[in-house]
């Protein structure tokens, strides 16, 4: 039949592993592979050495942190344009709070958060409530919060003090015996270790539970075994740096931040909800699915992003100014539909965002590293945009999946239930065969 | 590439030429005939109706003349002014003279009335639009079909009558020598649709055939010459008007005269006591307020019975449900609804769906589906809250339960992983059935659940619908398919214009009974 349902178990669950079931997302996540391990040929190494890794880490993670809040808004079938302007408002209001009023810096981080809370109220009140385009209230948050900034800091920059600074520059702390490497790093690089493995027994086990077939031992083994190469690689080079610098704590927010979004997108009841109004409103309705309520959580919970973003941005600069924050929205936004959301909404995965946030991240950085101008390097940014997203229209449109749905195609499926002799249910299936939920006895 | 076309290959009748054969049209969707054999034959200067119930294949037919399916996509031969037209698209349909005005207007609301005349047929000097000239013909096409309106004015801005004149107006301007109305009155009041009948018979007058689709019955009395009645993608008989002395009754016998024979499964009703029941519910239109969709309307559904409701298209059957249904159609106006002998009051669909109601939509892929999921995500999807601790869906138990309904409705997917956009119109009906058999609903209102379905689909999902009623719960069928009805329901109601016009026990109902009471006002409920 179809490519989709006949790709094999271990390429689903492979495919899972890296944010669920779109074959679009596992073509990116290896553009990003090839387009890493092209600048580190070109740079010769520097690409994967520790310093820059770190840097690269600390410098992109706001903008993944709005891609997250952003691709929950494009599946929702909206956009924001206001989020670099409400990072840069919610960053002065905190520097403000903590130079004039000495408000103590996790009593601002709160603060700065509630103030996110407000805005994304106010913008989620004229979608949800109003039925103002997302388009349209947000370029008008996009002038308001960006005048509020400069209103508010005279359009001069407001110093923060140290403590604040952590989230931004911070790195995990030194402990324990030396090891020439950073240990809290190497232990986090073992969590994550144990995690995957523990992961991919639980898989295992659910799906023997269901009575699928799982996928061959030596499947699970390859993967762990490949995943845990990269973490365990990574770990040493982020714990490998400069003394003082490590893995940063805005990637660990970072992280956090997408393992709980990419859940609650997947699991959770909220989560299905938007998938069901960005895919289809009306029908979602028809299902009791309370569609204004959903489109204003999904514009607050943007905009509360959009204020830890702009925390984290202020954190790293050591000052809250008029300029922080310009264009953020157009990253975060390119960064979603390379990970393969679709503009119509209904399509998108927090994982997938993340890739494509990376990809851009990288490229930048990797141009940078080779000292390409910052002319020329928005124009190949503009460029992958446009050739990430034209593959897959192109693809969708030959009806071909990415190489890996071509490389596994072809293999065998679970069987369909049989055509064969039609039927009357109430005669011909056993009561055992029916979903208990759906039998008053 | 055109044959000359010999007339007299066929018996001509002594009141005029022949201006268009289509022979043996043949046309299928994926596994659907829809049209299986179908000829026509029209005289010039005639008006030829076709009737035909709900998805007879009326419309596709018109589509293969009206070239929407280009040459190549169906089988079969039409000769056109005696020469065989192999039409790529419209556009060729129409510079052969044949002209298409569908059910929906294809009007641009925000521009004049002159520019959607010309529109895509612009005339042009020095290659810039000439309003002038466009102007002035306007204005003659306007008076030609009796229309006193400003060329200048938008079409959002007139009634729905008027702009089917200006759709008139529009294929006059392309100099029409086949004129194709669908259902051109169906949105009409009485007033409107004379006039525009009065036009048809003006312009037969003027020398232009008109072939016009309409449930009207009275209305094809009134003005058709010849009545070719379709059935089921195949052509049943034609009329003639004046020698075979036509009635409504008469062309009603040609469009469901067919035998039931075993198209449903065995069952025996266990009917209880009644448990639901709607009484004066009155609705409005959600845009247009002086127009009552739903007019004092009283039913009542016992357990474990299967309720009909007759009706044509635009009848009001749809609104009816959507607005028991948490009010999700129309501005409701006043009514009482009760539920186990105690009054409900349903706001919204959430609240309905907690008082064990559920609607299967008549329009799966815009209203049933969200297209983009998959089966399993789907098939939870009304009622989460019953697979979750708190807000967190059990991902295991959505498995198995999707899993269930697979086997136990014979859902054909690949795995319940599998995007629901790949399956077939039968098996989507399947999983929106199991969606809503998963909510555990007392009532389920199904709105032509066996639309767009091959027929073995049907007879699973009529199997369905029986296993529904035989474990107690009340299902309201509304359906197009007379036969549907007359094999499924135990009690039927005929809607005709917003209002019910009549209750028909099934064992005294028959097509023709149904057929007058949903074509007229006369009000004789029985309970």
């Amino acid at each position: 039949m179809t490519t989709e349902t006949t790709t094999t178990s271990e390429a689903r669950s492979a495919r899972k592993l890296f944010g669920g079931g779109n074959l679009r997302q596992f073509g990116i996540l290896f553009s990003l592979i090839a387009i890493i391990l092209l600048f580190q040929y070109l740079t010769n190494g520097l690409t994967l050495s520790s310093g820059n890794l770190i840097n690269l880490v600390s410098q992109y993670s706001y903008i993944l942190i709005l891609a997250i809040g952003m691709v929950i808004v494009i599946i929702a079938g909206h956009i924001d344009l206001s989020v670099g302007s409400v990072a840069a408002f919610v960053g002065i209001v905190v520097a403000t709070s903590m130079k004039d009023w000495n408000l103590p810096w996790p009593l601002a981080i709160l603060f700065g958060l509630f103030v996110g809370m407000l805005i994304g109220a106010w913008q989620g009140w004229w979608v949800a409530f109003v039925g103002v385009p997302a388009f349209i209230v947000t370029l008008a948050g996009m002038l308001i919060f960006r005048g509020g900034n400069q209103l508010i800091g005279n359009a001069n920059t407001v110093p923060v003090p140290p403590g604040f600074t952590t989230i931004g520059s911070g790195y995990l702390p030194e402990v324990g015996p030396y090891t020439g490497y950073n240990n809290l790093t190497l232990l986090l690089g073992l969590i994550i270790v144990i995690a995957v493995i523990w992961r991919e027994i639980r898989a295992r086990r659910v799906q023997r539970i269901m009575g699928s077939t799982p996928s061959p031992l030596w499947a699970s083994v390859v993967k762990v075994v490949l995943l845990n190469a990269v973490v365990v690689y990574a770990s040493f080079l982020f714990a490998g740096g400069r003394t003082g610098t490590s893995f940063p704590v805005s990637g660990i927010i970072l992280g956090v931040l997408v393992l709980v979004y990419s859940f609650v997108t997947r699991n959770t009841i909220f989560g299905r909800h938007v998938y069901a109004v960005g895919g289809n409103k009306l029908a979602a309705e028809l299902s009791g699915v309370k569609s204004r309520r959903i489109n204003f959580l999904v514009m607050m919970n943007m905009s509360i992003l959009a204020a830890l973003a702009g925390m984290i941005f202020v954190a790293r600069s050591v000052a809250s100014g008029p300029q922080d924050g310009l264009s953020w929205e157009l990253d975060a936004i390119a960064a979603v539909f390379i990970g393969g959301a679709a503009v119509s909404g209904g399509i998108g995965t927090v994982t997938g965002s993340i890739i494509g946030g990376l990809v851009m991240a990288v490229l930048n950085n990797g141009l940078q590293l080779l000292g390409v101008g910052s002319d020329r390097v928005q124009i190949i940014k503009g460029l992958v945009l446009l050739l990430a997203v034209g593959v897959d229209v192109w693809n969708k449109k030959q009806g071909r999946p990415s190489i890996l749905g071509f490389m596994t195609r072809n293999r065998k499926t679970t069987p369909a239930p049989d055509e064969a002799p039609m039927v009357v249910p109430d005669s011909g299936t056993p009561d055992t065969a029916r979903p208990p939920a759906s039998m008053p006895s | 590439m055109s044959t000359q076309h010999v007339m007299n290959d066929e018996p001509v009748r002594a009141d005029g030429p022949v201006i268009l054969e289509m022979r043996s049209i043949t046309k299928e969707f994926p596994g659907v005939k829809a049209l299986s054999d179908v000829s026509l034959t029209v005289k010039a200067g005639e008006i030829h109706a076709i009737c035909g119930e709900n998805g007879a294949g009326k419309s596709t037919l018109m589509k293969v003349l009206s070239g929407v399916y280009p040459y190549g996509t169906y089988d079969g031969d039409i000769v056109y002014q005696g020469r065989t037209v192999h039409f790529r698209d419209i556009r060729s349909s129409e510079e052969a003279g044949i002209a298409i005005i569908h059910q929906e207007l294809a009007l641009i609301p925000e521009l004049s009335i002159t520019e959607n005349i010309f529109l895509g047929n612009e005339p042009t000097r020095w290659g810039a639009i000439d309003w002038i000239t466009a102007k002035k013909t306007a204005l003659e096409l306007l008076a030609r079909v009796g229309l006193r309106e400003d060329p200048d004015t938008l079409i959002k801005n007139i009634g729905v009558g008027k702009q089917q004149l200006v759709e008139i107006a529009k294929a006059l301007s392309k100099s029409v020598k086949l004129l194709i109305l669908d259902e051109p009155t169906a949105a009409l009041n009485e007033a409107d649709s004379q006039h525009l009948l009065d036009l048809i018979r003006g312009l037969k007058g003027k020398g232009i055939t008109s072939i016009m689709i309409s449930h009207k019955l009275n209305e094809i009395e009134q003005v058709a010459d010849s009545i070719t009645i379709i059935r089921d993608g195949k052509t049943i008989e034609t009329l003639d008007a004046v020698r075979d002395g036509v009635n409504e009754d008469r062309i009603i016998r040609g469009m469901v005269g067919r035998s039931l024979e075993s198209r449903f499964p065995d069952h025996v009703p266990r009917i209880g006591e009644v448990f639901f029941e709607v009484r004066d519910w009155n609705v409005q239109h959600p845009q247009v307020t002086e127009r009552m969709v739903v007019k004092n309307s009283s039913l009542t559904v016992r357990r474990g019975e299967i309720v009909g409701i007759a009706g044509l298209m635009g009848a009001g059957r749809t609104e009816l449900a959507m607005s028991i249904f948490g009010r999700s159609y129309g501005t409701f106006l006043s009514g009482r609804m009760f539920k186990d002998g105690k009054e409900i009051e349903l706001r919204n669909v959430a609240e309905a769906i907690d008082h064990g109601l559920a609607y299967v939509s008549e329009d799966r892929k815009a209203l049933g589906l969200n297209l983009l999921d998959d089966v399993k995500r789907l098939i939870v999807s009304a009622k989460l809250s019953k697979i979750s601790a708190g807000p967190v869906v059990n991902d295991g138990k959505e498995y198995s339960i999707a899993e269930g309904y697979r086997t136990s409705l014979r859902i054909k997917t690949p795995t319940v992983d599998s995007g629901v956009s790949k399956l077939s119109g039968g098996n989507q009906q399947k999983v929106v059935l199991a969606k809503w058999m998963f909510t555990d609903p007392d009532l389920l209102i199904l709105d032509e659940p066996t639309r767009g379905i091959d027929v073995g689909a049907k007879y699973e999902i009529y199997g369905i619908i029986q296993n529904l009623a035989a474990q107690g719960k009340g299902v309201i069928l509304i359906s197009s398919e007379l036969p549907e009805l007359l094999g499924l329901a135990d009690r039927i109601y005929t809607v005709f214009e917003g209002a019910i016009t009549d209750c028909i026990p099934a064992a005294e109902a028959d097509p023709e009974t149904l057929m007058k009471s949903m074509t007229s006002a006369r009000k004789k409920v029985r309970s």
